[in-house]
């Protein structure tokens, strides 16, 4: 909300610096978003008339002024084409400043001396919108009262500070002129005078017998008054009006539109004038719209309505969407003669989802969506018809007409200062609280021992005590508060084991030379062709936005591998060369699509790898670091297949026979896919299965008291067995035995038939109750060099 | 014998001082004093002597023995230090070549996080959470902000059908904590939230919340502002002042905005605070009676006050950061600064 600092102080006495101000304003609830100083820069223009205007000797398209200026004659010359003698304009006299800054001095034009310069609207920072169309190309012609000789910044109050208030959803009342002056008045503890409002209704006829207004949509709109304006003169407002437009960001168009746009900027309330002659049987009705009815608006777009939408209509045609834009039809011109003018309730969720569904946007619907006080009707049809008459634009109509069906009245709220004092944690006199409440127009009442606040109509917002505490407090001052802890039962702060086995998780994956990425959680569908995704897989189907920025982020992630893809190739393209990279994040699986439950937010753990070093290995280390740290035992890599990855390079994770993830070499295809060049290597793990399993326990077991013995197994076997399964058989048969087993040497080459390779395996033999005699090695020894021969198709080696 | 019993000596003796090696010495060893040595071959003699001169050649030959065993383990003992001399000036390195150091980086978002986490856990909070795609009711109606509602209007929301979306603000947490528990509450809920802005250096449709909510017996709103500038004071220095100013928000009356003195310009006023000194941090306000109620509490018993803060925009505060696409984009150029 823009305000004019002048047209500010019509209505309370404010004689602050503005920073001052604009800081108080602030701290009492209406935040200040920025601040013009308008005209500040121009300087040394006066107003002159012009006296005598002769033709330049040399130049065809230029003239030769003779400009008063009051205490002297100068001489201009100007290129302008709409001056004439006695025509009073703005002069920039030698050395003058001009809008945006450009300074003016005595210059000679083909030989003539040009000792300053005859200014348009533009050059001096107005509007030219609302002007004639002549002066719109040239020269601004003044009235015929301005005075000659006079800075012409005092005469069009040119200079003012705008201010630009943040108004919350909740304060429709402070979009206004007014509402921002009543909340000065209590910010200072001053008065507010409010614009006296008299009537001279000079026409003979009576409103209401010239026209009839019907609701027929009683839950849409809560009152319609009209007021009838006859033999109406439109031509521009006057510029005082039009500076003032101009200042609060609005254009000016002719007298009549003004003074409707002045009263909503005054009041808050919007109004509408209909040209009186183009309304069907004089009648103005207000109902939903009807399916293939259509309007063209004010700007000129045809737009079709439908029945969730309010519009206003004479007997056979749509006039109007109700709130938002009025039609082209029955738009005043400077051919009308009589206008109805329109003050009116609209409810706001009607007028919100229109001006949405038509994507448009008004002064007006941005003040009725927020909703209007119906009581206000009354008042701004009678201001602007004041002001028609102040402006001889035309003349009222005795009386008006309103259709109010259901009168709205003020709150009561009983008053308990002391509960007030209560919630704020201070002890604020009742006197001082009621001052505050009185000031921002909230009248107490006493009745049977008890205080009733009554809060008046345009505040909607307060609707119980807590919204008092609020207005007491945030005028009192929330910096006058004290500064106090919760007392009463004591919580205790805690950090639960998954958020410190996270942390840990992190913490690791740092040590080990992993930098945490953090992506959008939303992708794009093609994500899972880049993947190779089959067409079948539970991954595509993934839950859809039904309003997405774009294409790239329009569903809801099913895995965070193409995320992680996407951030190695842009470090890639950064030339960043060893890549080690982490994410926690979540994924989301439906239930069911489309969605009828939320969803299953699982979070996983994808780290992926890229460098000159990197391989399989460093990978799978890792992740066995990460589950050594975990204290996690029981878990195998599986040999595995899966479609985005390279399909000899790739494991399965389990953890207790259970899947928890996948890690591996992604496949060329998708490397293709992605634009990469150099082999990435990617896990993506279950992280709460990772939470869960995690052991915080700490279980102390003795220490071996009896000593080990060691025997080696070597085997040659075919080179694609994994040496997993070795190991596992070796496990199983050793039992309680076996206390370790280690791979320590793979062996391909010269010694061995192609196809195959030797793995040798020492084997720690241990037991926790005795000694192990030689003769009980071996014999489990001989068990299971035999089993794994057999089982692996294996030769033994010696 | 007695002469050769010297004589041995001065030639052992002469011998063992001019050994250089361990091998060396090992042979005059066993030439002189072992089994079959020089020494072993002149006693062999003593069983030639008179039993009156035996004793005292005995001696003799035990001293000299004595002697030159002394001297072996003295020159033994040199040697060696010499060779482990050697051996560590042949080990010499140049300490100076720069090691390759390669550790991985929280993200900045995690840093804040946890460091926001660990006040208020030290201020007795728990931690709490809830889903990111959120129930309307959960993320708009139980916050005392209905359909229609103009407050709608200030978060463009992400919808995924008519009754389910992303939720816009870590609120909901609230709510769902609050159905779950009987007061006396104090959690912290952080999380992912999502609103339709376009990107750009200052917006995301994602970005990160931390909601705070407190629940008891007689909180005050001197209580909000005393818990938030212990807060700020330990976020951001003890210097710093912390301002309220009143705001609205649906579910919170009063309401109130929380700015510290700008962190760039101690208050002065410069660009990143739009020369007002001050910088906005969070919302807050006391629990809207109306939200009291959805839950099934009773704001004539309990009342409280909650909090909400972006991560991202405290993480851009405190470390400087100017654009916020970076958080997103992972370039590991940004990521290792932190
Ligand atoms: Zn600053």
């Amino acid at each position: 909300m823009l305000v004019s600092l002048k047209w500010l102080k019509d209505y309370v006495n404010i004689d602050d610096e503005i920073s001052s101000f604009t800081e108080r304003m602030t701290m009492s609830g209406s935040n200040v978003e920025g601040i013009e100083r308008l005209g500040k820069d121009i300087d040394k223009i006066v107003i002159g008339r012009i006296e005598k205007i002769e033709r330049h000797p040399d130049a065809d398209k230029l003239l030769i002024v003779q400009v008063d200026i009051g205490d002297r004659l100068i001489q201009v010359v100007t290129a302008a084409a709409n001056i004439k003698e006695k025509d009073l304009v703005p002069v920039a006299m030698d050395g003058a400043v001009i809008h945006g800054g450009k300074q003016i001095s005595t210059v000679k034009f083909k030989g003539v001396n040009s000792s300053g310069m005859l200014c348009s609207a533009a050059e001096l920072g107005f509007d030219d919108h609302g002007l004639p169309e002549d002066m719109k190309k040239g020269i601004m012609i003044l009235p015929q009262d301005a005075p000659v000789g006079k800075n012409i910044k005092e005469f069009l109050e040119l200079e003012d500070t705008v201010i630009d208030f943040e108004i919350t959803p909740n304060r429709p009342d402070c979009l206004s002129i007014i509402g921002i002056a009543r909340e000065t008045a209590a910010t200072y503890r001053i008065d507010l005078n409010m614009p006296e409002i008299i009537l001279k209704e000079e026409a003979d006829e009576n409103a209401r017998d010239m026209a009839k207004i019907t609701i027929e949509a009683p839950d849409l709109c809560k009152r319609y008054v009209a007021r009838i304006i006859k033999d109406v003169r439109i031509e521009p407002s006057p510029l005082w009006m039009q500076r003032r437009l101009q200042a609060c960001g609005i254009r000016s168009i002719n007298n009549i539109v003004d003074i409707t746009n002045y009263v909503m900027l005054e009041l808050g309330q919007p109004l509408h004038a209909f040209d009186y002659d183009k309304l069907e049987g004089h009648s103005i009705i207000v109902r939903r719209g009807r399916d293939s009815e259509g309007i063209v608006t004010l700007d000129g777009v045809y737009r079709l309505l439908s029945d969730d939408m309010l519009v206003i209509a004479d007997e056979n045609k749509p006039v109007g969407i109700a709130g938002i834009m009025g039609g082209e039809e029955s738009e005043i011109n400077s051919s009308t003669k009589c206008i109805l003018l329109e003050s009116a309730n609209f409810v706001g969720p009607c007028i919100r989802r229109t001006s949405r569904k038509l994507g448009l946007r008004s002064e007006a619907a941005m003040r009725f969506e927020k909703g209007l006080d119906p009581e206000l009707c009354k008042t701004a049809a009678d201001r602007a018809c004041q002001l028609i008459e102040k402006l001889g634009a035309g003349k009222v109509a005795k009386g008006y007409i309103d259709v109010y069906p259901e009168r709205v009245n003020p709150r009561k709220i009983v008053l308990k200062p002391d509960k007030i004092n209560h919630a704020l944690g201070t002890e604020i006199p009742k006197d001082e609280m009621v001052d505050i409440l009185e000031r921002l127009g909230i009248r107490i009442e006493k009745d049977a021992g008890c205080s009733f606040a009554i809060i008046p109509t345009f505040r909607a917002d307060i609707a119980r005590e807590a919204d008092l505490v609020e207005e007491v407090g945030r005028i009192y001052g929330y910096d006058r508060l004290p500064s106090t802890l919760p007392k009463g039962d004591a919580t205790r702060g805690k950090i639960e084991t998954p958020i410190r086995v996270s942390c840990t998780i992190k913490q690791i994956l740092a040590d080990l030379g992993y930098s945490e990425v953090y992506t959008y959680s939303f992708v794009s569908p093609r994500v899972f062709d880049r993947m190779n995704v089959p067409a079948d897989s539970p991954l595509r189907r993934a839950i859809a936005l039904m309003n997405p920025l774009s294409e790239e982020q329009s569903i809801m992630r099913t895995t965070l591998i193409p995320n992680m893809l996407d951030v190695v190739a842009y470090n890639l393209n950064q030339k960043i060369e060893e890549i080690r990279l982490y994410e926690t994040g979540t994924v989301y699986i439906p239930k069911e699509l489309p969605l009828r439950e939320l969803p299953c937010e699982k979070k996983k753990l994808t780290i992926g790898l890229c460098g000159k070093q990197a391989d399989f290995y460093e990978l799978k280390k890792t992740i066995e670091t990460l589950f050594a740290v975990l204290k996690i035992r029981l878990y195998e890599f599986a040999q595995y297949r899966h479609f985005a990855f390279h399909p000899g390079r790739c494991a399965l994770v389990l953890m207790d026979g259970e899947e928890i993830g996948i890690a591996g070499e992604i496949h060329p295809d998708v490397m293709e896919n992605y634009d990469i060049n150099s082999r990435v290597y990617i896990c993506e793990l279950d992280m709460d299965i990772l939470l869960k399993k995690a052991s915080t326990d700490i279980k102390f077991t003795d220490l071996p008291r009896y000593p080990a013995s060691s025997r080696d197994l070597a085997i040659v076997v075919e080179e694609r067995l994994p040496a997993g399964n070795i190991i596992r058989t070796i496990t199983d048969i050793g039992n309680d035995l076996v206390e370790k087993v280690e791979l320590f040497d793979i062996y391909t080459g010269d010694q061995i038939k192609k196809g195959f390779k030797s793995l040798a395996f020492s084997l720690t033999y241990r037991a926790k109750d005795r000694t192990l005699t030689d003769e009980e090695i071996n014999q489990v020894n001989n068990r299971i060099r035999e089993k794994v021969a057999k089982e692996f198709n294996g030769v033994l080696r010696e | 014998m007695e002469e050769q019993l010297i004589l041995l000596k001065q030639r052992a003796l002469h011998d063992l001082a001019e050994s250089q090696s361990l091998d060396e010495l090992n042979e005059l060893r066993i030439k002189f004093l072992g089994k079959k040595g020089e020494l072993t071959q002149i006693l062999k003699g003593l069983t030639l002597l008179s039993p009156d001169e035996r004793p005292a050649i005995g001696k003799l030959a035990n001293e000299i023995k004595e002697e030159i065993e002394r001297e072996f383990s003295r020159k033994n003992f040199d040697i060696k230090q010499q060779l482990k001399t050697k051996k560590m000036e042949e080990e010499w390195i140049d300490v100076t070549i720069p090691s390759k150091v390669v550790i991985g980086h929280k993200h900045p978002l995690t840093l804040i996080l946890d460091e926001i986490r660990e006040i208020f856990v030290g201020l007795g909070y728990e931690v709490a959470e809830g889903p990111e795609i959120e129930l309307d009711y959960y993320n708009f109606e139980a916050l005392n902000t209905p359909k229609d509602h103009p407050a709608r209007d200030i978060q463009d929301t992400f919808y995924i059908t008519d009754e389910i979306l992303l939720r816009t603000q870590t609120s909901p947490v609230q709510i769902r904590t609050m159905e779950k528990r009987k007061p006396p509450l104090k959690i912290i809920a952080p999380g992912r939230v999502y609103r339709s802005d376009a990107v750009d250096a200052t917006h995301s449709p994602m970005f990160h919340q931390v909601e705070g909510l407190t629940i008891g017996e007689h909180i005050t709103m001197g209580d909000l502002k005393g818990t938030l500038e212990a807060f700020a004071r330990e976020m951001f220095g003890k210097d710093r002042k912390a301002r309220f100013r009143p705001h609205y928000f649906p579910f919170t009356e009063p309401s109130a905005e929380m700015d510290i003195s700008c962190i760039a310009c101690q208050g002065e006023g410069c660009r990143i605070c739009k020369f007002t000194g001050w910088l906005e941090i969070l919302g807050c306000g006391m629990v809207h009676p109306n939200v009291l109620e959805n839950v099934g509490y009773d704001p004539e018993k309990v009342n409280g006050f909650a909090f909400g803060l972006g991560i991202e925009r405290i993480a851009m505060l405190k470390y400087g950061i100017n654009d916020m696409r970076l958080f997103y984009e992972n370039n590991l150029r940004f990521l290792e600064q932190f």
